[in-house]
């Protein structure tokens, strides 16, 4: 199966969801009205694309109907096509992993699958033959280390572990040097969930990042925020909070194989610019995707 | 800005527009109805569910005079806070138990909601209400969710039953009801696996799990942060099992949390509990009206109020009032009252609470609370009397307390007219309180 097959796979909820939903829309009206615009907005909001950015969406959308003197109402949702397009759209969206090591941090809240996408990801650069480490960064969680130790014999990768309740900063020192001294090529960081609410936590993730600009300063480093593709609103505050305390570098988004449309990504593109990188469609190891926005809109609206 | 402030701004400014009009039409109660349905989307809240609101609110804010009020956006707002408590239910929803023990009860959920955490939560809390709770880790799917339950069981000394992950976990209900009953356990709590409720192999796997151990409770636990598709979830998990109430998670965080207004409205299910922060008692009754004000961002008033009342002792209130009045507030008393005010929590938490605060509006508020650190230690570096008389305290006395203090003596100087201000503040409000009740001006503490 190719790539552009799986995506799809994966996003047959979401594609159907919204697509279904402007046809229907496009069927019913046979001419560009307000209420037409209104359905519109309903359509992405009930997507959990959030209010600002599909205000803005739509008026963009207004516009160019003016613009272009567009009559039909099919023609809009072209034009609709091409304004997620134009926000989704990055140039960026390859994970930079060029020194050995590279590292890896993998952030985000309670819940959200960091640890299975780390799981996911450490499989995929071992299938192209890359020597990947993991690091059990997530000291807090009730057995958060044998989770991560599961998946990494899974993969067949090493672990870095401490004990429970341990300085997450110290399991990454370990690991660092352990990536140095076994030449790795790249070296995966869990972190413990934390809700971006808690300062202390936040504070701890800046500590990890210290170990990591002073031991390997020369490194590329990635770091990914794992959002939940069921999140609301909250998803945009989440990407805030964490862009304060880590330079984000990309998003993952997980669990879209439900029916959550994770419309959220399109607001925090184009609120935040933080482009998604990955995605999760599924439980199994390799269920996760390189993002490319320009296939994403098309999958959406196929 | 908060999305109260927001939201009460905004209809307003829709009011002001047809103020001189003398009635306000269809198309003025449209206008306000958008900005409430703005904020409600905003919040989370399911569009449908949005929609059927908002056409109830309609009706009652047309049959109101809602010109009338001096704050006519307020009490807009007041109708739909009334609304919202309404519809996510008047009182607190409690567990029952069964008369035949043990009582049963089963956590369902997505993957990532906090079954597990909140199965420990649960049973902790029970226990603390006499019951003898028995934790079952039927969730053999996700690597080390058994051993994560049982780390939590251990650190709550909670007894935790696990046959292994290569058991059928309908299998492992039944035998954990059958051990519980031979132990004289009179609570079962089973841990389900997550899953999308769109995989029938394992939604039917649960029904089998119900259908074997009949359990009295059915509780779906979902993340507070969940989007649109939270009547998605609740639907189809109480479609298939029937669920009996709701636990909504990560409330410490600083989601709106519509996704409560949502899945009350497609369940007709209670919210039982919340589930509020990272330690195992972190769990609490769930209280529908304050879950109203915060979908609408009014701020969490009723929890500060307790909060205030908990701390606060009622008899040194009115002594410190007294005082205040009299003029003999001395930095003795200002030291007792911010101790008060820290019992109550950390600031940044107490003023989250009060309406119009949110994460937003709080965040170029910086409440330093090194700065009361420091007002602490200094006025703890005078002696007894020039914390009665601050007038004694002298250029050496100064120096004196900024070395005891680690302070400066710029910061010791700001501290005394601080509070020389403050005293005058409290004479002019007594003063102004014998003429009329209103006024209160600016009122500036000292740190």
């Amino acid at each position: 199966m190719g790539f552009f097959d799986r995506l799809k796979e994966g996003l047959q909820k979401t594609r159907k969801g919204i697509t279904e939903k402007i046809d229907q829309v496009l069927v019913s009206f046979g001419k560009i009205d307000e209420e037409l615009f209104e359905e519109l907005e309903e359509i992405l909001i009930t997507s959990d694309v959030g209010i600002e950015t599909t205000s803005k969406i739509i008026e963009d959308l207004k516009k160019k109907v003016k613009e272009k003197k567009v009559i039909d109402p099919k023609m809009v949702k072209e034009l609709l096509k091409e304004e997620l397009v134009s926000i989704m759209q990055d140039e960026d969206t390859d994970l930079n992993l060029n020194t050995s090591p590279s590292v890896i941090i993998v952030i985000g809240v309670n819940g959200v699958g960091k640890t299975t996408s780390i799981g996911k990801i450490a499989n995929l650069y071992k299938q192209r033959g890359k020597r990947v480490i993991l690091a059990a960064g997530d000291t807090f969680r009730a057995a958060a280390i044998d989770q991560l130790e599961i998946w990494a014999n899974r993969v067949g990768v090493d672990l870095i572990k401490q004990s429970e309740g341990s300085d997450p900063a110290a399991v990454v020192y370990d690991a660092v040097q352990s990536a140095k001294a076994r030449k790795a090529d790249i070296l995966i960081c869990d972190t413990a969930g934390r809700l971006h609410t808690k300062k202390n936590l936040m504070d701890e993730l800046n500590k990890v990042s210290r170990v990591l600009d002073r031991e390997l300063p020369n490194s590329s480093r990635e770091t990914l925020l794992v959002l939940d593709a069921t999140t609301g609103q909250n998803a945009i505050s989440q990407a805030k909070t964490f862009s304060e305390c880590a330079n984000i570098t990309g998003i993952v988004l997980t669990k879209l194989d439900g029916t959550a449309k994770g419309g959220i990504v399109i607001a925090i593109k184009n609120e935040l610019n933080i482009p998604v990188k990955l995605i999760g469609v599924g439980e199994k190891i390799d269920d996760l995707q390189r993002f490319s926005s320009q296939e994403f809109v098309e999958a959406l609206f196929e | 800005m908060s999305l109260f402030e927001g939201l009460s701004g905004k209809l307003q400014e829709t009011i002001n527009k047809f103020k001189g009009k003398g009635r306000v039409t269809e198309k003025d109660v449209k206008d306000m109805m958008r900005e409430i349905k703005l904020a409600l989307l905003e919040a989370d809240v399911n569009f449908k569910v949005v929609k059927d609101f908002i056409n109830k609110v309609s009706e009652r804010a047309v049959g109101q005079d809602v010109l009338e009020s001096l704050t006519p956006g307020q009490q807009v707002i007041k109708i739909v806070n009334d609304e919202l408590i309404e519809l996510m239910g008047r009182v607190q929803s409690k567990v029952t138990f069964s008369s035949k023990p043990p009582t049963v009860f089963m956590m369902v959920g997505l993957q990532g909601s906090g079954k597990t955490t909140t199965s420990g939560k649960l049973a902790s809390l029970l226990r603390k209400q006499g019951k003898s709770p028995l934790l079952v880790a039927c969730d053999i799917y996700r690597p080390a969710a058994i051993k994560q339950l049982q780390v939590v069981g251990s650190q709550l000394n909670v007894p935790v039953f696990s046959i292994g992950d290569k058991i059928n976990p309908v299998d492992i209900a039944k035998a954990a009801v059958e051990h519980a009953k031979l132990q004289q356990h009179d609570l079962v709590i089973i841990d389900t696996a997550g899953r999308l409720h769109i995989n029938e192999e394992l939604m039917d796997e649960l029904e089998n799990i119900k259908k074997a151990v009949n359990p009295h409770e059915i509780l779906l636990v979902v993340d507070s942060m969940t989007g649109q598709d939270a009547v998605n979830v609740a639907e189809s998990f109480n479609n298939k099992l029937g669920v009996d109430g709701i636990v909504l998670t990560k409330l410490d965080g600083d989601t709106r949390g519509g996704a409560a207004l949502s899945v009350k409205a497609v369940t007709g299910k209670p919210i039982k509990f919340a589930g509020m922060g990272e330690k195992l008692s972190d769990i609490e009754p769930f209280f529908p009206d304050r879950m109203a004000s915060r979908i609408l961002g009014m701020g969490d008033v009723l929890s500060l109020i307790e909060k205030a009342q908990e701390a606060f002792d009622e008899k040194k209130a009115l002594e410190l009032e007294k005082k205040m009045r009299t003029q003999q507030f001395t930095l003795e008393d200002f030291l007792e009252q911010m101790q008060q005010v820290k019992k109550m929590g950390p600031l940044q938490q107490v003023l989250s609470m009060l309406p119009g605060m949110n994460s937003k509006a709080l965040e170029n508020v910086d409440i330093d609370e090194k700065k009361m650190l420091h007002v602490e230690a200094i006025i703890k570096s005078m002696t007894r009397q020039e914390r009665n008389d601050p007038s004694v305290i002298n250029g050496s006395r100064r120096k004196r307390i900024a070395a005891g203090s680690g302070t400066t003596i710029q910061e010791v100087n700001k501290l005394l007219k601080d509070f020389e201000e403050m005293k005058k503040m409290f004479k002019a409000m007594s003063d102004m309180g014998k003429h009329n009740k209103k006024g209160m001006g600016k009122f500036r503490l000292p740190f």
